[in-house]
């Protein structure tokens, strides 16, 4: 689909209309290649779009994506913790473009649902027959006081990688030994939802090699989460001593920040960082709220079958933006559900009847070189909402060549899901 | 882990409206729940929370079995003198706990 500023396709069908029988206007529609826009080009959308083509080569599909190379965030922690580095994270889009997608490397600025165009930041405008929201997250600065884009430069949240995730990496590096680093975690819903937890692991496995004497706290506004005992096990084997967790229940929620001084404010506590990382609250990205498709929560409401909007017609919405009840927000599940989106796009454009999906997520913890563990789940629409249909936790007492195993699992996990929306 | 938490600014000046925050660690068991073999589990709730300023009470709430767990219950009151603020919570089982903390108004 060509980025364009000419009259709309349903401008010229509109006006066609006039002279044509609204009857004879249908199959004129249904003929012509169906244009899909696809704002977001991260797992999500990446796997929608490609899937789009694949699934009808005669589609026109555009991605949307400002940023000419994609920084992933699965294993992003271990760049924090220096046992990777950042540009084994990144991807461009020549892949996808040869694909036969129309790449735009802009921002969309505005979405009109009624007209069915989106704006680009460059100004210009492009018709869609079908669009689909995968911006990710945003952060939700309003939601913890103090805290905003400036002082995420001075307490990252490193919670979508690339600056972010160097800016935490340095003052890691830089942080004398005996420093308090202090990491502070939303409730939910949050984007990956164990990863503050590997994090701490990661982070502790630096700090045990480089600064021991250091120490972690985690500051937690949730008292019970994903691979709880896992984690808890790992830390008492690899890392005793050096993590603490304080829960909601034990007065864990951070209420407010100052990045002038470094202090962290609980409901009954407060604490001074040599390191923080503030996660803040977040919130579907900017452009599903200015489309009309995020409601107050602030995330977007849809159909678990289609993925289509409750809010705004012609419009669907996939990945960490979604409101996709017990399904993560994850890389994995975030392509499963671009997969099964353009499906029941290809499947509404052919008249036919959408298919009930069945989603796959994998999520891998590492928290040690060499040491890793999973969660595995399929999740199904029920009634309104997506469940968990069965849902498999690597187990709590393995020993450390299932770990090991894990890990190796994990980075061809990575290759594999990169390789499907970027290779 | 403490049972009880507790936020009290330390000091204050005369007539400032101050902040209270209190945390207690409890089940909060609703006695409408059912074990898999069909028996009720029993209630287990704190029933009341009383917050004495001086030995004068300034402050109490009734809890019922619709507060979650871990009841978190934040107040204001003005600071006139200064004192000690004394915490009670009561509950079902014989539930009993206490807890203090100064103020200095200047």
């Amino acid at each position: 689909m060509a980025v364009t500023r000419h009259p709309t396709r349903r401008d010229v069908v509109r006006g066609a209309a006039v002279v044509a029988a609204a009857a004879l206007a249908r199959p004129a529609l249904a003929q012509a290649a169906a244009r899909i826009a696809v704002i977001g080009g991260g797992f999500g959308g990446a796997a929608c779009a490609r899937a789009l083509r694949r699934l009808d080569a005669n589609l026109q599909v555009t991605l949307i994506e400002p940023n000419k190379i994609f920084t992933a965030c699965p294993f992003s922690n271990e760049v924090i913790a220096g046992l990777r580095e950042i540009s084994a994270q990144q991807f461009s889009y020549d892949k996808v473009a040869a694909d036969g997608i129309t790449v735009a490397a802009q921002a969309a600025t505005k979405v009109d649902a009624q007209a069915r165009t989106v704006t680009l930041s460059d100004g210009a405008t492009l018709s869609y027959d079908r669009l689909v929201l995968a911006p990710g997250i945003d952060m939700h600065f309003d939601g913890l006081p103090g805290y905003d884009e400036a002082a995420a430069e001075k307490m990252p949240h490193a919670w979508t990688a690339g600056a972010q995730t160097m800016l935490l990496r340095r003052q890691l590096e830089a942080m004398d030994d005996g420093g308090l680093v202090v990491i502070a975690v939303p409730a939910a819903p949050l984007r990956c939802p164990p990863a503050p937890y590997e994090r701490a692991s990661l982070i502790a496995h630096y700090l045990k090699a480089k600064k021991p004497k250091s120490k972690i706290l985690v500051l937690d506004a949730k008292d019970n989460y994903s691979q709880q005992k896992l984690f808890e096990k790992a830390w008492a084997e690899l890392y005793p001593g050096m993590i603490e967790r304080i829960a909601l229940s034990q007065g864990g929620r951070v209420t407010s920040v100052d990045p002038a001084t470094g202090e962290i404010v609980t409901d009954f506590g407060n604490y001074t960082a040599a390191v923080a990382n503030v996660i803040p609250p977040q919130r579907a990205g900017r452009i599903a709220d200015i489309a009309g498709a995020a409601d107050h929560t602030g995330w977007c409401p849809i159909d678990p079958v289609t993925f289509a909007s409750k809010l705004v017609p012609n419009i669907h919405v996939i990945g960490d933006a979604a409101i996709a009840g017990g399904i993560p927000k994850s890389a994995s599940a975030a392509a499963a559900q671009g997969r099964a989106c353009a499906a029941a796009i290809v499947n509404a454009l052919a008249g036919k009847p959408p298919e009930t999906p069945r989603l796959d997520g994998a999520c891998y913890n590492t928290v040690a070189p060499g040491y890793a563990f999973s969660l595995k789940g399929i999740y199904q629409p029920k009634e309104d909402q997506y469940a968990e249909a069965e849902v498999t936790t690597s187990p709590v007492d393995a020993p450390r060549e299932v770990r090991q195993r894990e890990a190796e699992q994990a980075l061809d996990w990575f290759r594999t899901i990169t390789g499907d929306a970027f290779g | 882990m403490p049972s009880a938490l507790i936020n009290v600014p330390k000091k204050a000046r005369r007539g400032d409206v101050i902040e209270i925050k209190t945390l207690m660690s409890h089940i909060m068991e609703t006695g409408y729940r059912h074990t898999a073999s069909g028996d009720v589990v029993a209630r287990d709730i704190i029933t009341s929370f009383t917050c004495r300023f001086n030995g004068q009470e300034v402050f109490r709430a009734d809890l019922f079995p619709a507060i979650a767990a871990n009841p978190f219950i934040t107040f204001f009151t003005t600071a006139t003198e200064s004192g000690k603020f004394e915490f009670e919570w009561i509950g079902d089982k014989g539930f009993s706990e206490t807890a203090q903390a100064s103020i200095t108004v200047e």
